[in-house]
């Protein structure tokens, strides 16, 4: 029996580190002069390969998800189930003329989407997608994302200015307005995390958090700061990527599409790519921070591979997306903006408090739950009163329609 | 001189020769932005994580967008600029002037008197950041009353203007 134990975690652990492994043995197998040449390769080719192909997947989940929640089809045309629609997606963009506007900036305009892909390519450096699977060791990897991250909204800036249209150039000041704003709670909230876990190292906060109580995870969302940071960090996340509810960069109904108004075929296929490689760059960031990283949720799960429960949280939180971007309304531009400065600025820095307190209350048997209580009312107690005072006496009521009539 | 150095350098040294030399302000503050991003690879480049990263996240992510805000606020995006070419030379004689200056300070000053030993920086984010909430925390919290202080007397700035008279153009809030 024990030895069958003993096989069973060892071909885990086998399976686990296969990539790891296939890694190790090419680099070895080839001739010295060509070694750095191939171990580049294995780490960028499959961020590279995977993460579009996460894209195209997405794209199809996407519209099927959507369309089930507007109730109907989505679609359904191309391969079986409508499977092979980023292919025929594909194609369409890669034969579909290259519109350059007259008076646009040629340089500046034939520039902006690649710097925007790459930024976004360069962020899955320091993500940790598995057991001993990341491209770059930094000891600071929190830092290189975040300043990756900052990239974009020059980008984005270079986009909509060198489009000469008004609605491009709209879009590209709301969406600056937007990044810069949210990118504060954004990094607060992880600061959090930075405090427990004492270090900025992407890898090491993962396996701070992939130890067990019993078969409990010490998962950083399962503590009162944690659990608010992680809600105030994907927020903020999805007003980074222009999610909606916070997609009024590219409102399609005032400001057509934003930033790349201007841009047509491959050109738009890049934005399109960027956006959703930057939803699961940050989507990866939040896994990693809060959710435990690549480790498994309960412990006797751990023999599943790392690498599989680190792109099942992913794909979770992809669907999360599309579920939100299903049923919420899009804010108004001073809605975001107050949302931004009055509410989650505020409650990411009390997150930052409790976090502080969290650390240096004692770790006693009776101060397990007490922390837990002290933590959760630091959180919640300033939550409800700044909600309330947010809300200024207006009641919520149910809509009255003046001209719809209710079915 | 490793390959690598020398290519940043050249990018740095392009970008901010561009950043001078182009007739577009648009132009101008995008090339400033590559320089930036240079000046910060290659800190990287030396081992100087945090100071790379931060001169990548503070300067690219922040003072580049508010420069390129303030020139699109102010003049808007039509204006060609060409660089004065009349002042070029009085423009050389000011920027040698100071970089003597600034020269003769550095050179006479204690820093470079200060034995110059190799050390292996000491790069972990974990130690600036001890250093500088136990060592130099006082100096750190006057800079952050500073710059607290010059948010407070830019907000108070921007108020003024629209309280009194211009009310009916004014946004509400």
């Amino acid at each position: 029996m024990n030895g069958y134990f003993a096989m069973a975690t060892g071909l885990a652990e086998r399976v686990d580190q296969i990539f790891v492994t296939f890694d190790h043995w090419a680099v070895t197998n080839t001739p010295e002069p060509l070694r750095w040449l191939v171990s580049i390769l294995l780490i960028v080719v499959p961020i590279l390969a995977v993460f579009p192909g996460l894209f195209a997947l997405t794209t199809v989940l996407e519209r099927k998800g959507l369309g089930r929640i507007q109730n109907r089809y989505g679609p359904n045309r191309v391969g079986p189930y409508g499977l092979l629609q980023p292919i025929a997606d594909a194609v369409k963009s890669l034969t579909k003329e290259d519109v350059v506007p007259r008076t646009a900036d040629g340089v500046v305009h034939y520039l902006a989407p690649l710097v925007i892909v790459s930024t976004a390519f360069l962020a899955y450096a320091v993500l940790p997608v598995g057991r001993n699977m990341i491209a770059v060791h930094l000891d600071a990897g929190l830092l290189f994302f975040f300043a990756i991250g900052s990239a974009t909204e020059l980008a984005v800036f270079m986009a909509g200015w060198s489009s000469r249209n008004k609605y491009s150039l709209l879009g590209a000041m709301r969406a600056i307005a937007q990044m810069i704003s949210y990118e504060v709670p954004l990094i607060l909230s992880s600061i959090a995390v930075i405090m427990i876990a004492g270090t900025l190292s992407p890898e090491k906060i993962v396996l701070e958090q992939a130890q067990y109580t019993g078969i409990f995870p010490h998962w950083y969302v399962f503590t009162p700061w944690g659990f608010a940071g992680f809600l105030l960090f994907m927020t903020a996340a999805a007003a980074e990527t222009n999610r909606s509810p916070f997609d009024l960069p590219e409102g399609e109904s005032e400001i057509i599409a934003g930033y790349f108004v201007e841009y047509s075929g491959f050109k738009f296929a890049l934005f399109f790519l960027a956006e959703y490689l930057e939803i699961f760059a940050v989507s990866g960031l939040g896994i990693t921070l809060f959710l435990g990283g690549w480790s498994a949720p309960l412990s006797f799960l751990a023999v599943i591979p790392s690498w599989i429960w680190f792109f099942a949280k992913l794909l979770v939180m992809i669907g999360v997306f599309i579920w939100v971007r299903g049923t919420m309304p899009r804010l108004r531009m001073d809605q975001l903006m107050n949302f931004a400065w009055k509410f989650m600025l505020p409650m990411a820095l009390i997150d930052m408090v409790c976090a502080g307190v969290w650390r240096f209350l004692p770790g006693g048997a009776l101060w397990v739950v007490l922390r837990w209580l002290i933590c959760a009312a630091i959180i919640v107690v300033p939550y409800v009163a700044l909600a309330r005072g947010l809300e200024q006496g207006r009641k919520i009521e149910q809509r009255v329609y003046r001209y719809a009539e209710e079915g | 001189m490793t390959v690598s150095f020398v290519l940043l350098a050249l990018l740095t040294l392009s970008a901010a020769v561009a950043a001078m030399s182009m007739p577009r302000l648009i132009h101008c503050a995008l090339a400033l932005a590559v320089a930036f991003t240079g000046l910060g690879g290659i800190f990287l480049n030396l081992g100087a994580e945090f100071v790379g990263l931060a001169q990548l996240l503070v300067y690219v992510g922040a003072v580049a967008i508010l420069i390129v805000f303030a020139i699109l606020l102010t003049r808007g995006s039509e204006v060609s600029m060409r660089p004065g070419a009349r002042s070029a030379i009085s423009g050389t004689v000011i920027a040698l002037a100071v970089f003597a200056v600034l020269a003769h300070a550095v050179l006479t000053s204690g820093v470079s008197r200060m034995a110059t030993t190799a050390v292996t920086p000491s790069n972990r984010v974990q130690e600036i950041g001890v250093t500088l909430l136990q060592q130099y925390v006082l100096p750190l919290e006057v800079i952050a009353l500073l710059l607290t202080a010059a948010l407070i007397g830019a907000v108070i700035l921007a108020w003024r203007e629209k309280s009194p008279a211009a009310q009916e153009g004014a946004e509400t809030r």
